[in-house]
C-alpha cells in the first residue's frame, strides 16, 4: 500500500494504484442527463421573461444606408428594438481581430449578419415583428471564394486585413528548405482541398440576459467559454467586468461551435440591462448555420522531399484558408495550418505559408481540430504516396519517420512523451494490417493515416503572466467538499475529471464532491473548453488545490492520532495509518480535525502551462504542454460501378497518456470517429448564387439538418479502440488529451483506403461517389487516376520569418525580425529560463535506434 | 400569415394522460406537442434540435409510439397518452436504459439523451430482444452529435438483461 502522501519526488503521474482514476466510471453528471434534469440555457424559465428575434440581412455585402424599425417598434408586445446604433463598440475573439459589432453598424458581409434585434412579450411576436422593419442597402461587390479575394483587393470586406481582402499572411522558414530538397531522392508535390463543414451541435445556441436585484448583470449562455464572453461583454457594453456574471450553461454539444463570442449573447444581455427584465434568446438550426465558425475551406499544397529509405529532408506547406466574413479566431486558424505537421515526424527543415482570405460567407473558426485537420489530410495522403513510389509499406515508413521523444522540433515545439510508435503497432495488430493491405478484393481496401493534437494551447488568446486555469475547493463539517472552477462542461465530461482528480487526492467518492463550474462569479478562471486544454490544465490545478487541502488535514489528523503524518493514507472515505489501519479517521471527522486547527478550510490551485522555447512571431500558436496521438486503420468497401462507399470497421489506437475514466476516454475517440467519417464522406458547407433576378446573393446551400448529411446509426462502422497509456509527466495523473486528437487521422485514413481499394487518389473531401467515379472514369481513360485540386492558385505570400532550427544553433528567435520592444527582464529572464529547459530536454533525449536520423 | 395577436390569444384546453398522471393544459393554439410540454407542462425534458423534423431529440411517446414532438399539433393530443424522458423513472428508481445510458456513456452532452431513451423504450416495449440491426435502425432518425452511436447501442443491449431481470423478480412497474 502506497502511503498517499507521496514522498518529495514522487509524480502522481507513475502512481500505480490509484483508486478511482483509470476505472470504468458512471461519470458525475450522468442520472442528470439521463434523467432530462440538466438545464441547457434554452431551459432556463424566469419571471417576466422577454424574448428576443434577431433580423438578419439577406444580402451578402452591402452598405447599410437606413434601417428603420418605427413600424416594428409600434405592435402591441414588442418592448425594445436594437439596431447597430445602439452597439457602437466592437468586439472579437482574438485581440488582432475585433472586427465584429453585436448588430451591424453600417456594413452587412454575409448572408445571415444580424442587423436589428426585436424584444417582445412573445416570441412569436418578436418574429413576427422582424418582418416590419425596412433596411436600405447599398450592394457591394461580393467575394465568393478566396481566389476571388486574392484577385480583387477593392471593396474590401475588412480594412484591417493585412493586404487587399487577405485577412492573414504569413510564411515562416526553419532551415535551409531548398538544400532540404537538394539532398532529397525524390520530391512530391500534391495539392489538396478540404471542404468546410459545420459542427452541428444538436442544442442551437441560446442565451437569457437578467439584470439582477442589485441592478448587476448575469448572462446564461451555451458558450464553451464563459471567460471570453465575459470580456467581450465587457468591452462590447463599456461595462466594469466586476459587475458582470457569465453562467456557462451545460453544452448540448460543442465541437468548437460555441467557443466564439456570439451578438446574440451581447444583444441579450444589453436588452435585459434597458428592460430591467430577463430576456432570452433561441436560435433556429438555420441560424446556426449562419453563426458558423466552422472548419474553414483550405486548398494546400504539400511539397516533401524524401531519401530513399522515406527519411524527410525538407517539407513546405502552403495553405489557402476561406476564412468568410470576420476573423474569429482565423488567425491562429491560419497558423495551425502549418503548426503541427513537425510533432509526429522528423523533418529537419521546414517551411510554411499561410493565407487566410475574407469571404462574404459565415465566419469560420475552430472545430474539432482546430486548423490541424485540413494539414494532416494533405500530409497523410502524400506520405502514402511516397510510401507506394518507395515500395515501403505505409505503416513501416511512418515507423521509420516517427519524431523522437523529448524533442525540440524544427518550429520550437517542444515535444515530450510519443506513443505513436505503438499506436502504429497496435492498429496494425488489431486490423491484421499486413493481411489485407493490398490484398483485399478489388472493391475492397484499408487504409493508414496518423496524427498528434494539443493538450492545451500554450499561449492564452490574451497574452499575460496569469494562470490559465484555476480551482478553489471548500471543505466543512459535514465531509462535503465543492470544487469551483470556471471550466464548461460541453458534454466531453470536464465536471467528471475534475471531480475525480479531486477525490483521488483526498480518497473519498466522486458523489462527495460537489463540483460548480462555468460561473465566472463563483469560480476561478479556466479560459475554457477548447484547444483540449481542460483535462490538463484544469486537473493539475485541481490537484494541487486538493493536495494542498489534503496537507491541511493530514497536519490535524497525525496530531489528534500520534503519528508522523507521512504516514497518513487518505483512502475508502478515511485517513488511517498506513501501518496500522484500524487507527483511523472518517474523512468526515478528519475534515473536523482540521478545521478546529486551522479554522475554515479551503485552498486554491492553478495552472500555468511551461513557456515555449519559440520567440519569433508567430511561434505562439502550437505550443503545447505536451500532446497526443493517434494512429488509424480504416477499411472500406466501394462498388466501383455506382462508387458507393462505405466504411465497415475502423480501428485506432490512441496515446492518452492514461485514461482519467475510461467509458468517457472510449466514447471522445469514438465521437471523434464517428465526426472524422462525417467529414471524409458528406458533410459540407456549401453555398450558391442565387440568380440575378434575386439578388445575386451567396446563400447556403443545406442551411438545414435534412440537406446538410451528417451520420446515423446506420453508417456507424465497427470501431475498434485501444488506449495507449504511458502517463506523460506534464498531465494530471499523466492524462493527454482524447477529445480531439482521433478524429484527425479518419479523414487521410479513408482517403488511403479509397487508393488501396480502387486505385484512385481521392485528394480532397468529402469523399462523395460522384468523385470516386470521376476517378475512375480518369483512370479508365488512361488520365491521372485522382479527383482534386489541379493546382495551387498564385498567393501572394510575404518574404518568410526566418529561423533557425535548434539542431543547427538556432535559440528559437528569427533572424530577420527586430527584437521586440517592451521586454520586461523578468520575461527574458523567463524566456531563458525555458530555453534552457528546452536545451535540456534535447540533451536528455535517448536516441537507442536511432531510425530515421 | 395571420396576425399573431389573434394566434397567440387563442387558447385551447386538452386533457391528456401526462407521464402517468391525468393532465389539464391550455396553451397558444399553434403550439406544437413540444412546445406545450417545455413551455407549458413545466417539462423541460424533452429537447429540441431543428423543429423540422430532422434530428430526433423531441422525440416523446404517443399512446406508445415514438413520435417527434415537434412534428405534432398540441391540440391533436387531447385524450391521448404522452410520455416524455421525464415520466420513465418510476417510484424514485431510474429506468433500466437510463442506468444503463448511464453507465456506459451513451449520455456525453445528454442534449440528444431524452430523444433515444424514449425511442428505445419503444424498441424493447415492442421487441423485448433486439438484434444490434434491429437497435440501429430503431433509432436511425435520432441524431447524436457526440457519441459516435457505439455506446448507445451498448447500453440498450445492456439493458435488454436488467430489463430481462426486472420482469422475472416481478418489477413490472420499472418497465
Ligand atoms: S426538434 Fe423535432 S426532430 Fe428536431
Ligand atoms: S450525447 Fe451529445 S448529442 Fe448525443
Amino acid at each position: 500500500m502506497a502511503a498517499v502522501i507521496p514522498p518529495p519526488g514522487e509524480h502522481l503521474h507513475d502512481r500505480k494504484n490509484l483508486q478511482l482514476i483509470g476505472k470504468a466510471r458512471r461519470r458525475v453528471d450522468g442520472r442528470a442527463k439521463v434523467t432530462g434534469q440538466t438545464k441547457f440555457a434554452d431551459d432556463l424559465q424566469f419571471p417576466r421573461m422577454a424574448h428576443c428575434k434577431l433580423l438578419r440581412s439577406r444580402v451578402p455585402h452591402a452598405i447599410i444606408k437606413n434601417i428603420d424599425a418605427t413600424r416594428a417598434a409600434a405592435r402591441p408586445g414588442v418592448l425594445l428594438v436594437l439596431t447597430g446604433r445602439d452597439f457602437p463598440i466592437p468586439y472579437g475573439i482574438l485581440p488582432v481581430s475585433h472586427d465584429e459589432f453585436p448588430l451591424c453598424n453600417d456594413r452587412v458581409r454575409f448572408v445571415g449578419d444580424p442587423v436589428a434585434a426585436v424584444i417582445a412579450t412573445d416570441p412569436l411576436i418578436a418574429f413576427e415583428a422582424l418582418d416590419d422593419i425596412d433596411v436600405e442597402y447599398e450592394p457591394l461587390r461580393t467575394f465568393s471564394d478566396p481566389e476571388d479575394s486574392i484577385q480583387h483587393s477593392e471593396p474590401r470586406i475588412h480594412e484591417y486585413a493585412d493586404k487587399g481582402n487577405l485577412h492573414k499572411l504569413v510564411s515562416l522558414q526553419f532551415g535551409d528548405v531548398a538544400g532540404g530538397f537538394a539532398d532529397a531522392d525524390h520530391v512530391f508535390d500534391d495539392v489538396f482541398f478540404y471542404q468546410g463543414n459545420t459542427h452541428l451541435p444538436i442544442e442551437t445556441h441560446a442565451t437569457v440576459g437578467t439584470k439582477d436585484p442589485d441592478g448587476k448583470l448575469t448572462v446564461y449562455s451555451s458558450t464553451q467559454c464563459p471567460h471570453y464572453l465575459h470580456k467581450a461583454t465587457a468591452k462590447a457594453l463599456d461595462m466594469d467586468p466586476a459587475h458582470i456574471r457569465i453562467i456557462a450553461c451545460s453544452n448540448g454539444g460543442g465541437f468548437g461551435g460555441k467557443s466564439d463570442v456570439f451578438n446574440h449573447e451581447i444583444v441579450v444581455a444589453r436588452a435585459a440591462l434597458m428592460l430591467d427584465r430577463p430576456v432570452k434568446i433561441c436560435l433556429t438550426r438555420e441560424e446556426v448555420f449562419y453563426c458558423h465558425r466552422g472548419r474553414h475551406p483550405v486548398t494546400m499544397r504539400f511539397k516533401t522531399g524524401v531519401k530513399n529509405d522515406g527519411t524527410i529532408t525538407a517539407l513546405h506547406v502552403q495553405s489557402l484558408l476561406d476564412g468568410g466574413a470576420y476573423g474569429s479566431y482565423g488567425v491562429a486558424s491560419t497558423f495551425y495550418t502549418g503548426a503541427l505537421q513537425t510533432v509526429t515526424y522528423h523533418i529537419p527543415k521546414y517551411r510554411f505559408d499561410g493565407c487566410r482570405a475574407f469571404t462574404n460567407k459565415p465566419p469560420c473558426g475552430p472545430k474539432r481540430g482546430h486548423g490541424t485537420p485540413q494539414s494532416r489530410f494533405g500530409q497523410e495522403i502524400q506520405l502514402d504516396k511516397i510510401a507506394v513510389k518507395l515500395g515501403i509499406d505505409p505503416a513501416e515508413l511512418r515507423l521509420r519517420i516517427i519524431e523522437q521523444p523529448n524533442t525540440l522540433t524544427a518550429n520550437f515545439l517542444t515535444v515530450r512523451t510519443i506513443g505513436l510508435r505503438e499506436c502504429v503497432e497496435r492498429v496494425v495488430r488489431m486490423s491484421d494490417w499486413k493481411n489485407k493491405y493490398k490484398k483485399m478484393p478489388h472493391g475492397r481496401g484499408v487504409g493508414i493515416a496518423c496524427s498528434s493534437y494539443l493538450c492545451g494551447a500554450g499561449l492564452s488568446i490574451n497574452w499575460n503572466e496569469m494562470p490559465q486555469s484555476g480551482v478553489q475547493l471548500n471543505l466543512d463539517r459535514s465531509g462535503r467538499v465543492t470544487a469551483f472552477c470556471g471550466a464548461t462542461e460541453i458534454g466531453q465530461g470536464s465536471d467528471d475529471v475534475l471531480v475525480a482528480c479531486v477525490a483521488e487526492i483526498l480518497g473519498i467518492d466522486p458523489h462527495d464532491v460537489r463540483p460548480v463550474t462555468g460561473d465566472t462569479d463563483l469560480g476561478p478562471v479556466d479560459l475554457g473548453s477548447y484547444s483540449s486544454r481542460v483535462t490538463l490544465m484544469m486537473g493539475n490545478a485541481a490537484i494541487q488545490a486538493a493536495e494542498r487541502a489534503r496537507d491541511l488535514l493530514a497536519i490535524a489528523v497525525a496530531k489528534k492520532l500520534e503519528i508522523p503524518k507521512e504516514r497518513l493514507v487518505f483512502a475508502n472515505r478515511k485517513v488511517f495509518d498506513c501501518e496500522n489501519p484500524l487507527k483511523a479517521l472518517s474523512f468526515r471527522d478528519a475534515v473536523c480535525a482540521a478545521e478546529t486547527m486551522h479554522g475554515t478550510i479551503g485552498t486554491v490551485g492553478s495552472y500555468s502551462p511551461p513557456k515555449s522555447p519559440a520567440k519569433f512571431k508567430g511561434g505562439g500558436v502550437g505550443p503545447s504542454p505536451t500532446y497526443s496521438y493517434s494512429a488509424a486503420v480504416v477499411e472500406v468497401e466501394i462498388d466501383p460501378r455506382t462508387g458507393w462507399l462505405r466504411v465497415p470497421r475502423v480501428w485506432m489506437a490512441h496515446d492518452i497518456g492514461r485514461a482519467l475514466n475510461p467509458t468517457l476516454a472510449i466514447g471522445q475517440v469514438q465521437g471523434s470517429i464517428y465526426m472524422g467519417l462525417g467529414e471524409a464522406l458528406m458533410e459540407e458547407q456549401e453555398f450558391r448564387r442565387l440568380p440575378e433576378r434575386l439578388s445575386n446573393a451567396l446563400v447556403h446551400k443545406f442551411p438545414s439538418m435534412l440537406e446538410y448529411k451528417s451520420p446515423t446509426t446506420l453508417e456507424t462502422p465497427e470501431m475498434y479502440i485501444e488506449l495507449v497509456e504511458d502517463p506523460d509527466p506534464t498531465g494530471p495523473f499523466g492524462a493527454k488529451e482524447v477529445g480531439q486528437g482521433p478524429l484527425l487521422p479518419i479523414m487521410p485514413a479513408v482517403a488511403n483506403a479509397v487508393f488501396d481499394a480502387i486505385g484512385v487518389r481521392i485528394d480532397e473531401v468529402p469523399i462523395t461517389p460522384e468523385k470516386i467515379l470521376k476517378a475512375l472514369d480518369a483512370k479508365a481513360k488512361g488520365k491521372d487516376p485522382r479527383f482534386g485540386p489541379a493546382s495551387f492558385p498564385s498567393v501572394p505570400y510575404p518574404e518568410p520569418i526566418i529561423v533557425t532550427p535548434p539542431w543547427e544553433g538556432g535559440d528559437g528567435r528569427a533572424a530577420n525580425e527586430p527584437e521586440k520592444k517592451h521586454r520586461t527582464e523578468q520575461n527574458q529572464g523567463a524566456r531563458n529560463a525555458a530555453w534552457h529547459d528546452a536545451q535540456k530536454l534535447m540533451n536528455e533525449k535517448s536516441n537507442p535506434e536511432g531510425a530515421s536520423r | 400569415m395571420p396576425e399573431s395577436n389573434s394566434l397567440t390569444k387563442q387558447h385551447l384546453h386538452i386533457s391528456m394522460r401526462l407521464n402517468g398522471e391525468p393532465r389539464e393544459v391550455s396553451f397558444a393554439s399553434y403550439k406544437t406537442l413540444l412546445e406545450v410540454l417545455r413551455e407549458d407542462c413545466d417539462l423541460p425534458g424533452t429537447k429540441h434540435g431543428c423543429e423540422l423534423g430532422e434530428c430526433g431529440a423531441c422525440a416523446v411517446l404517443l399512446d406508445g409510439e415514438p413520435v417527434l414532438s415537434c412534428l405534432i399539433i398540441g391540440a391533436e393530443c387531447d385524450g391521448r397518452e404522452v410520455v416524455t424522458v421525464e415520466g420513465l423513472a418510476k417510484d424514485g428508481k431510474l429506468h433500466p436504459l437510463q442506468e444503463t445510458f448511464a453507465d456506459c456513456g451513451a449520455a456525453q452532452c445528454g442534449y440528444c439523451t431524452p430523444g433515444f431513451l424514449v425511442t428505445a423504450k419503444a424498441l424493447l416495449d415492442r421487441c423485448p430482444n433486439p438484434s444490434r440491426e434491429q437497435i440501429k435502425e430503431s433509432l436511425s432518425g435520432n441524431l447524436c452529435r457526440c457519441t459516435g452511436y457505439q455506446q448507445i447501442f451498448e447500453a440498450v443491449e445492456a439493458s435488454i438483461a436488467r430489463i430481462a431481470a426486472c420482469r422475472v423478480s416481478g418489477n413490472s412497474e420499472v418497465v
